[in-house]
This record gives C-alpha cells, sequence and structure tokens, in this order.
C-alpha cells in the first residue's frame, strides 16, 4: 500500500501547489496589479510550476527509481538538457534581436500609428 | 521479477515509450519557446491578459489532475490484479479526460467565433498551436484508453495489457505535467499583464 500512498502523497500536493497559484494569480488581479508585485509574483509561480514538476516526476512517473542500469533517467537528462538549450537559447538569441534593432515588439505599431493605443477596446 | 531480468521485452518496450515522451517534451519546448518569442505580437487582437479566464482554466486543470491520478490508481489495481477496479479507474480516467478536452474545445470554438482565431495574430497562432498541440495529445490519448478498456474488458489483465496500461500511465502523467506549463506560462503568466 506503500504505492497507493505515494500516489495519493502526489496528488494532494499538486492540488496545493496549483490552488496557490490560481489564489497567487487571482490575489494579483484582484488587487489590480499591485499585489504581489511582478517582481515577486513571476518567480514565485515559476518556483511553484518547478516544484510541481518535481513531485509529479517522482510520485507519479517514478523517474529515477528503476533498478540501475537507469536508462531512463539518463534520457531523460538528456531531455532535460535538449530543453534547456532549446528554450533558453530561443529566449537569449530573440531577446537580443529585438535589443539590437532598438525596438520593442509591441509599441511598434503604435509608434507607427498603425493600431494606435486602445484600437482592440 | 529476478534482478537480472531488466532486459526483458516489456522493460525495453517501456524504455522505448519513455525515448518517444522525451522527444515528446522537445516538442513542446520548441512550442513553448516560440509561444514566449510571439507572446506580445498581438497585431491589435487579444492578447494572453483578455484570454486567461481563471476559474475555468482553474475547472480544466483539476479535471486533469484528477485524472492523471485515476490513471495511476488503475496502473496499481492491475499490479494487485483486480480488474474490476482498473476497468472503474480507466472509466473514470476516460470521463474526466473528455470533459478536460470538450472544454478546451469550446474555450477554441468560442475564441474562433469571435474572430481571433489561428490566423489572427502571430500571438494566437502560437497559442492555438501549443495548446492545440496538446489537446490532440489528450484526443489521442482518449481514443487509445478506449482501446485499452475494451482490451481489458474482453481479455482480462494480460502481460500485454499490462504494459500497454504501463505506457498509458506513462504518457497521462506526461500530458498533466506539460499542462502545469501551460496553465502557469500562458493563463497565469496571461493575468499578470507582463
Amino acid at each position: 500500500m506503500k504505492a497507493l500512498r505515494t500516489y495519493i502523497l502526489g496528488f494532494v500536493v499538486s492540488i496545493a501547489l496549483t490552488v496557490v497559484a490560481f489564489a497567487l494569480a487571482q490575489m494579483h488581479l484582484a488587487s489590480g496589479h499591485i499585489f504581489p508585485t511582478h517582481e515577486l509574483a513571476v518567480p514565485a509561480l515559476v518556483a511553484l510550476a518547478l516544484v510541481q514538476l518535481v513531485v509529479q516526476l517522482m510520485l507519479f512517473l517514478h523517474v529515477g527509481q528503476e533498478p540501475k542500469p537507469r536508462w531512463n533517467l539518463l534520457a531523460f537528462y538528456f531531455a532535460i538538457i535538449v530543453v534547456v538549450i532549446l528554450v533558453g537559447g530561443t529566449l537569449w538569441i530573440m531577446d537580443n534581436l529585438t535589443h539590437m534593432q532598438m525596438q520593442e515588439p509591441y509599441n511598434v505599431f503604435e509608434e507607427e500609428n498603425i493600431f494606435p493605443h486602445g484600437h482592440a477596446e | 521479477m529476478k534482478k537480472h531480468e531488466h532486459t526483458s521485452v516489456s522493460d525495453r518496450n517501456l524504455f522505448g515509450f519513455w525515448v518517444y515522451l522525451m522527444s515528446d517534451c522537445v516538442i513542446f519546448a520548441g512550442l513553448f519557446a516560440t509561444y514566449a518569442v510571439l507572446g506580445h505580437a498581438t497585431f491589435g487582437g487579444p492578447g494572453s491578459y483578455e484570454l486567461a479566464n481563471l476559474p475555468f482554466v482553474f475547472v480544466e486543470t483539476m479535471l486533469l489532475l484528477t485524472s492523471s491520478f485515476t490513471a495511476g490508481l488503475a496502473l496499481l489495481s492491475a499490479k494487485q490484479g483486480n480488474k474490476k477496479t482498473v476497468v472503474a479507474a480507466l472509466l473514470a480516467t476516460l470521463l474526466l479526460g473528455a470533459a478536460f478536452l470538450s472544454m478546451e474545445i469550446s474555450e477554441f470554438i468560442g475564441l474562433a467565433a469571435e474572430g481571433s482565431g489561428p490566423g489572427r495574430s502571430a500571438f494566437l497562432s502560437a497559442f492555438f498551436t501549443l495548446l492545440g498541440t496538446h489537446g490532440l495529445h489528450v484526443f489521442l490519448g482518449l481514443v487509445w484508453l478506449i482501446a485499452l478498456i475494451i482490451s481489458v474488458v474482453r481479455r482480462g489483465l494480460t502481460d500485454g495489457n499490462s504494459r500497454k496500461l504501463m505506457m498509458f500511465s506513462l504518457f497521462w502523467h506526461f500530458l498533466d505535467i506539460i499542462w502545469i506549463f501551460i496553465f502557469t506560462f500562458v493563463y497565469l503568466f496571461g493575468t499578470l499583464a507582463l
């Protein structure tokens, strides 16, 4: 029954982390984007997602709990490396590109008066 | 099972399936990166702030999370050889997954009806591709699940069915993990109006 307890624990912790994350966003929205501040909310939401990732990987997918040799774990590490390079590299390059062109992508339409602010509303 | 038996057919199949899941992970990484880059390219259309309906997404999240849990329960009952519980847990997974998918489809149809389809802006293209790919995985998972339930009811918990059930539960947990990142980076970050 240890396995069942593992699943229940994973389920309960996942629900708790999800509720906290949504409550945080709801609080931010209700306070008119004042509390929690962006500087606080962004790292907090990322941390909550990463903790839930680890919880589900360990308690639902049982990563790293196979007998040796751990080929699944090796494939998993490789995937993590590829994901980090892909996402991190893309954000880095594209951010640099925007910066070097001295443009903010979301302001260019407004500056050129193609879509003046408030057009959508 | 004895210790030296871990290069059995079943283990090799499971490893192959795991490698597929990891490569699927890379596909989603590419889609998330695209979404992040195009996040502000709304071309005067709705942005992620307008799309983030928190209570709706919260219900979706709970449905998928619970279905992931029931898929785990099905796997546990299979290990104990309890066929009835396996079928019940899989049926619960099917219903919860179908409820999730119908909510997602209704969101898509609502957006398209407002003229905010994938062709509206680069942001919406990225949004529909990311969520659509996840939704397609859920859909294919549900089709697979129906086949699996029929197979378990007909033939019982054979070795083949147990192996398929193991793969299915891996797949389903994987989709739930992808959804964690979707609700965080698409919807919750959307409400922050960054």
